[in-house]
């Protein structure tokens, strides 16, 4: 057999195991989702109930944020997989580099200039 | 290169990776979107430096809405949604359901664009044109480049749907697929990020 590169297949190779494993990374999925949602709800509340003070709120909702990127990148887009190493040192590189990028941003253009 | 892959059994359960194209476009992909948040981060920089410099034009608080932010969120965050369910019946060969789930993840990104046209044709009858201050051209570039990512996103799924309609899972087109998902939770992510700095940061002061 040649190139098997552009037809379709019949069947999925898939053993048993796999396929309970991705049944259960489905579901894995689903409660991620509804995780999502919930703090999605939550950070809409914190800011429509004006109940706290806004520095508390504010950094609550940055940090429910960040809750949602680990969801997004980890389970999502599978970056919790023992195969993604070379995916995390990318990832996790990027989001190194941008803390300082927001920060000096902020302290240059905001701080220094107005 | 694919003699390396046994297709003997039927469609290999990670047929994004099983070529050593696949392979190579999962890891330049990643390399793609960390290069993506570097560029992300100084848009959301400039914008925290400059919210506060409205030139007496109008201001966030009187701009955004909570109820439309709040639906484009959820529309968003269901295509995140339905483009997983579509990989994973991409993962177990079965085409129609994937064609299906990537159909229903294009028309709602299609309704998310449409309320962010909307949206920013109102900020621009309200009187928040492009340069009218600091604040509306950082504001307009952050999202309006979120905006753009989305379109791109839309053009490239649909390319891919038409292309592929009738092929079936290949061992071609699943990292292709599989490429596009990886694009578009990303795209949700910085959007996880814009409704919370710009427009719940906006509306709650600060």
């Amino acid at each position: 057999m040649a190139d098997h590169l552009s037809e379709p297949f019949e069947k999925s190779a898939m053993t048993n195991e796999e396929r309970v494993k991705t049944e259960r990374e489905m579901r894995i999925q689903f409660i991620a989702f509804a995780f999502m949602i919930a703090l999605t709800f939550l950070a809409f509340i914190a800011v429509g109930a004006e109940v706290a003070p806004p520095g508390f709120v504010i950094s609550f909702i940055i940090f429910l944020a960040f809750i949602q990127l680990f969801l997004q990148l980890y389970y999502f887009m599978h970056l919790k997989d023992k195969d993604h190493g070379w995916a995390n040192t990318f990832m996790v590189s990027g989001l190194v580099l941008s803390i300082p990028t927001v920060v000096a941003l902020i302290l240059i253009i905001g701080v220094v200039k107005y | 290169m694919s003699e390396t892959v046994d297709v003997s059994k039927g469609l290999p359960a990670h047929p994004e990776r099983a070529t050593l194209e696949g392979k190579n476009k999962f890891v330049g992909f990643w390399v793609f979107l960390s290069g993506e948040v570097t560029m992300f981060a100084t848009f959301f920089g400039t914008y925290l430096g400059l919210r506060n410099g409205t030139a007496g034009g109008p201001e966030a608080a009187d701009l955004f809405h909570m109820p439309l932010v709040f639906i484009m969120t959820m529309i968003l965050l269901t295509s995140s949604l339905t483009s997983v369910i579509a990989i994973t019946a991409m993962k177990k060969n079965q085409f129609k359901k994937m064609k299906l789930w990537m159909w229903i993840t294009f028309f709602l990104g299609v309704a998310f664009l449409g309320f962010e046209i909307y949206e920013f044709v109102e900020y621009v009858h309200y009187g928040l044109g492009f340069s009218t201050s600091a604040f509306a051209s950082s504001f307009y570039s952050l999202v309006g480049l979120h905006g753009a990512h989305v379109v791109f996103g839309l053009g490239w799924v649909l390319l891919l749907l038409i292309r592929y309609n009738r092929a079936g899972i290949t061992l071609t087109n699943a990292p292709k697929f599989y490429m596009f998902s990886l694009y578009w939770h990303f795209i949700d992510v910085v959007w996880v990020f814009i409704f919370t700095v710009v427009y719940l940061m906006g509306i709650g002061g600060g």
